[in-house]
């Protein structure tokens, strides 16, 4: 016997959880399961849609207005500019946090390098940093946690003519945490207000935060620090600090690991648990059985393979980072299902010399039907019960686009809706 | 044609002629080689997210750097030891299941740690002795067996905790575990032992309406705290399989070696391995498969055996191991037996359900939670994925009482919260910190799954 299920989603990043999450609210009896947890930890927390043309037009707008203008290989024109709507409904109303629903335009937020990011959706925690404010900004960063210069980010969107002032002040975390204290000690230290020693004395972490951004604080309207403001209760560790300070808190998107990500995943698995959702994470699928059909697929740990049966198989298992599309000397493949990936045979084509260049390797991927099913070399459809989505897909450069949460939650979503309607 | 034909390069062929003489870049030896592990590493940090001890313990610098990190340097430096804050670690083992780059973290853990203690730590030091008495709980169960009544009322006894903390370090906190006055095998032999078993698993059979000579033969791996202190968890195991038409053996073992393994005691674990291996071996080959009630016990035999260990049979052993729930998850069809089953007594419960650090990494933490989801008259609501700080010997400690505490703190205010006032997990020690930090009474799925399936 196998694990059974209508739908099974192979994959735990953005586009297996979008899928999911769509194919139970369509009814199916649904299963996920995940190689390890969910990667969304690796993400900065926006939510892009489409900020750049292929062309490298941009910053666009309006990312709709663009779509219907997209090479045809893309997969905003594979799904249609309806979906990616009805999509982003769901991601929305799956994940209350976020903002930037209110308008098709695009939000510009500070990246913590300094840049400023086109991006559809960004969490609350962010949103009183976006750069079309023009209140002026101080930003802070700490001494121990060198990933957020907040004097060089300055300097870069001081460079990019934001409409605002702002200013860049590195402090010492009350406490002197560890030189490499883990952002989620900082979180969790700020979560529950716990104690910290300054100058001989124990006080609450947040009012002895606060303290010191004041003695910084030149009439800024508002502050920004790293994404470490909290993971269970951010809200209140923003509401706090800006209580005391008497200005704007907002938190500036990280790299990995990042809380913004983590509290994302947070959201859309409470999601999956409210739809019902039996999720399985930890071990690799590695293999399936079928010919014109997926019939099973087995999730091996160490060496036990454990069969796992559904009608309908959504593959979401990511691109060239992700392990869902695999190279080497010989070739590109996708490992699971050995669905065709269109590659030149010269491996030297595949990237370009200039490292900002046009690489084929950023848009390796499986190429599709209508129905997000992968198709063999000649045009065949390679399962009739397999769909793809997000970045194990072919035809776009999400690095290069800024699409890459956006095309994650269209195909995830119209993929898990195909299936669980095939399944009725 | 294309340019990678034309350069004619076959990197598996050596290019430089006869005369050609590889060199050992690296050395041979017979130590492990976690080189792939620490150039897999991309230093994402992602594992340091999932570190309970790093979220709490200003002190300890987290799995990448005990793991990668530290490897790095041991390549660099012949001179370099292993870091003493490795013994902070708690080999809670969920930075695993983190990696995406698939770095075997923990293997490094417990392969730093094993070093550690073999080449820094006095086997004169208390907490060596401590250590060493912790890891080899199952002797310590087995002599208290022999008198259990007397062992319940000295191991509790007042001064007696108070010397255990003042001479030998382990915390005068928490409450030793009663002792069963009948072991799970005492029990077990007295119902016939495998021959009584494999009769009531015909006639199982027969009357679930399968051919009486039905391939179902498992091999049962009780561990130690099932064999002397909940043997209730054990018959649950032996009453549901039995019911299933499964014919049970007991075989011969020791130890799993989880707590040898979380305190470096790999000499030790590897003498029980062997023990435990070689019986289970003979058994896979005639075509049993393995189960375990305890998430720890089959964590260490299907993962941490085959990483550290090169025993004969151990990847055959690894491969056909499976935590039992999860084994009856995939053979028979649960969700079926379970639409119409009603559950009686005490057991007809709300349940705070704590998912196992080491269950995690089987896939299996959602498990209790989904397959008991639709079950009449019970509900079993996770209570969040924090750990429970305890880790087997770790929160025995007295030096780690507090930080241990500290973990489980996330963990006890959920448990407050849910419904029930019942808990719920796979692992012993789990359950007796959740037992001490709430008052809770805690049990096992499979007693759950005992009450709901058989008459």
């Amino acid at each position: 016997m196998a694990i059974e299920s209508d739908v099974l989603v192979v994959g735990g990043g953005l586009a297996g959880l979008t899928s999911a999450l769509a194919a139970a609210r369509a009814g199916a009896d649904t299963r996920l399961v995940s190689y390890k947890q969910s990667t969304l930890r690796h993400a900065s927390g926006l939510v892009d849609v489409l900020g750049y043309t292929p062309d490298g037009d941009g910053p666009l707008v309006d990312p709709f207005d663009a779509i219907p203008d997209l090479p045809e290989s893309h997969p905003y024109r594979t799904v249609g500019v309806e979906t990616v709507r009805e999509a982003l409904e769901l991601f929305d109303d799956a994940a209350p946090h976020y903002r930037g629903s209110h308008t098709d335009a695009n939000a510009l937020l500070p990246t913590h390098g300094g840049t400023v990011k086109p991006t559809a959706r960004y969490p609350a925690g962010a949103s009183a940093g976006v750069a079309s404010d023009d209140r002026d900004t101080l930003l802070v960063g700490f001494e121990a946690m060198p990933d957020f210069d907040a004097p060089q980010a300055t300097a870069h969107l001081d460079a990019a003519g934001v409409p605002f002032g702002v200013r860049g002040a590195t402090i010492r975390f009350p406490g002197d945490l560890r030189a490499d204290a883990k952002i989620t000690r900082y979180a969790k230290l700020l979560d529950t207000d716990g104690t910290v020693t300054v100058d001989g004395r124990d006080r609450p972490v947040r009012e002895a935060l606060a303290e010191r951004v004041k003695a910084e604080l030149d009439g800024e309207e508002r502050v920004g620090f790293p994404a470490i403001l909290g993971d269970d209760d951010a809200a209140g560790v923003r509401d706090a600090l800006a209580n005391d300070l008497g200005a704007a808190v907002f938190e500036v998107p990280m790299g990995p690991p990042s809380l913004p990500g983590l509290r994302l995943e947070d959201a859309l698995f409470d999601a999956l648990d409210d739809a019902g959702v039996s999720i399985e994470t930890g071990n690799p699928v590695v293999d399936y059985d079928g010919d014109d059909r997926v019939e099973q697929v087995y999730v091996e740990k160490n060496g036990a393979r454990i069969p796992n049966a559904a009608e309908q198989y959504v593959l979401a298992t990511g691109g060239l980072v992700g392990k869902g599309v695999e190279s080497d000397r010989e070739g590109v493949y996708e490992p699971i299902f050995d669905c065709h990936v269109a590659h030149a045979d010269d491996r030297y084509d595949w990237f370009a010399d200039d490292v900002f260049g046009d690489h084929q390797f950023a848009r390796f991927g499986v190429a599709t039907d209508d129905s997000l099913r992968p198709e063999a070399a000649d045009g065949s459809t390679e399962f009739e019960n397999l769909r793809a989505a997000g970045s194990v897909l072919g035809g776009y450069d999400f690095a290069a686009e800024k699409s890459g949460g956006g095309v994650s939650i269209a195909t995830g979503y119209a993929a898990g809706r195909r299936a669980a309607e095939e399944t009725q | 044609m294309s340019d990678s034909q034309n350069h004619q390069f076959d990197p598996a062929a050596p290019n430089t002629g006869e005369d050609f003489e590889p060199v050992d870049v690296f050395d041979d030896s017979d130590d492990f080689d976690l080189r792939p592990g620490a150039d897999s590493c991309y230093k994402c940090s992602t594992c340091d997210t999932n570190c309970p001890v790093a979220e709490v313990d200003d002190d300890f610098p987290g799995p990448k750097f005990q793991g990668p990190e530290q490897w790095r340097l041991k390549r660099r430096d012949d001179d370099h030891s292993v870091d003493d804050s490795v013994m902070d670690c708690s080999n809670c083992m969920r930075c695993d299941n983190a990696c995406p780059s698939g770095v075997e973290l923990s293997q490094m853990h417990n392969t730093a740690r094993g070093e550690y203690v073999s080449e820094e730590m006095s086997v004169f030091s208390v907490e060596y002795v401590r250590n060493r008495l912790l890891a080899n709980y199952r002797t310590s169960a087995w002599l208290a067996s022999k008198v259990p009544r007397l062992a319940n009322a000295a191991a509790n006894f007042g001064p007696a905790r108070w010397l255990g903390e003042k001479l030998l370090g382990v915390t005068d906190e928490r409450e030793f575990p009663d002792f069963a006055t009948e072991t799970f095998t005492e029990w077990w032999a007295a119902q016939g032992g495998a021959a009584g078993s494999k009769e009531r698993a015909r006639e199982a059979r027969e009357r679930r309406g399968e051919p009486v000579d039905a391939d179902k033969q498992v091999a049962y791996f009780h561990g130690c705290y099932a064999e002397y202190n909940t043997p209730e968890v054990a018959k649950a195991l032996v009453r549901v399989y039995e019911h299933f038409g499964y014919e049970i053996v007991v075989p011969e073992q020791g130890c799993s070696g989880t707590p040898m393994f979380a305190n470096g005691m790999l000499d030790d674990a590897r003498r029980d391995a062997e023990v435990n291996v070689s019986s289970f071996a003979d058994l896979v080959d005639e075509g049993y498969d393995a189960i375990a009630s305890c998430t720890s016990c089959s964590m260490a035999i299907r993962q941490e055996y085959p990483e550290l260990f090169d025993i004969d049979g151990i990847d055959d052993v690894a491969a056909n191991t499976f935590e039992s729930v999860e084994y009856l998850r995939i053979h028979e069809d649960l969700e079926d037996e379970l639409t119409d089953a009603d559950v009686g007594d005490d057991l007809a419960a709300e349940f705070a359900y704590h998912a196992p650090c080491h269950a995690r990494n089987q896939g299996l933490d959602r498990q209790a939670v989904e397959l008991f989801g639709d079950l009449e008259g019970v509900g079993v609501e996770d209570v969040g994925d924090s750990c429970s700080g305890i880790s087997g010997t770790y929160g025995w400690k007295a030096e780690k009482y507090e930080t241990s505490m500290k973990i489980g703190d996330e963990m006890f205010d959920h448990m407050e919260t849910a419904d029930g006032e019942t808990g719920m997990t796979e692992c012993p020690t789990c359950a007796m910190q959740m037992e001490h930090g709430t008052g809770y009474d805690v049990r096992h799925p499979l007693e759950l799954l005992e009450a709901a399936v058989v008459e």
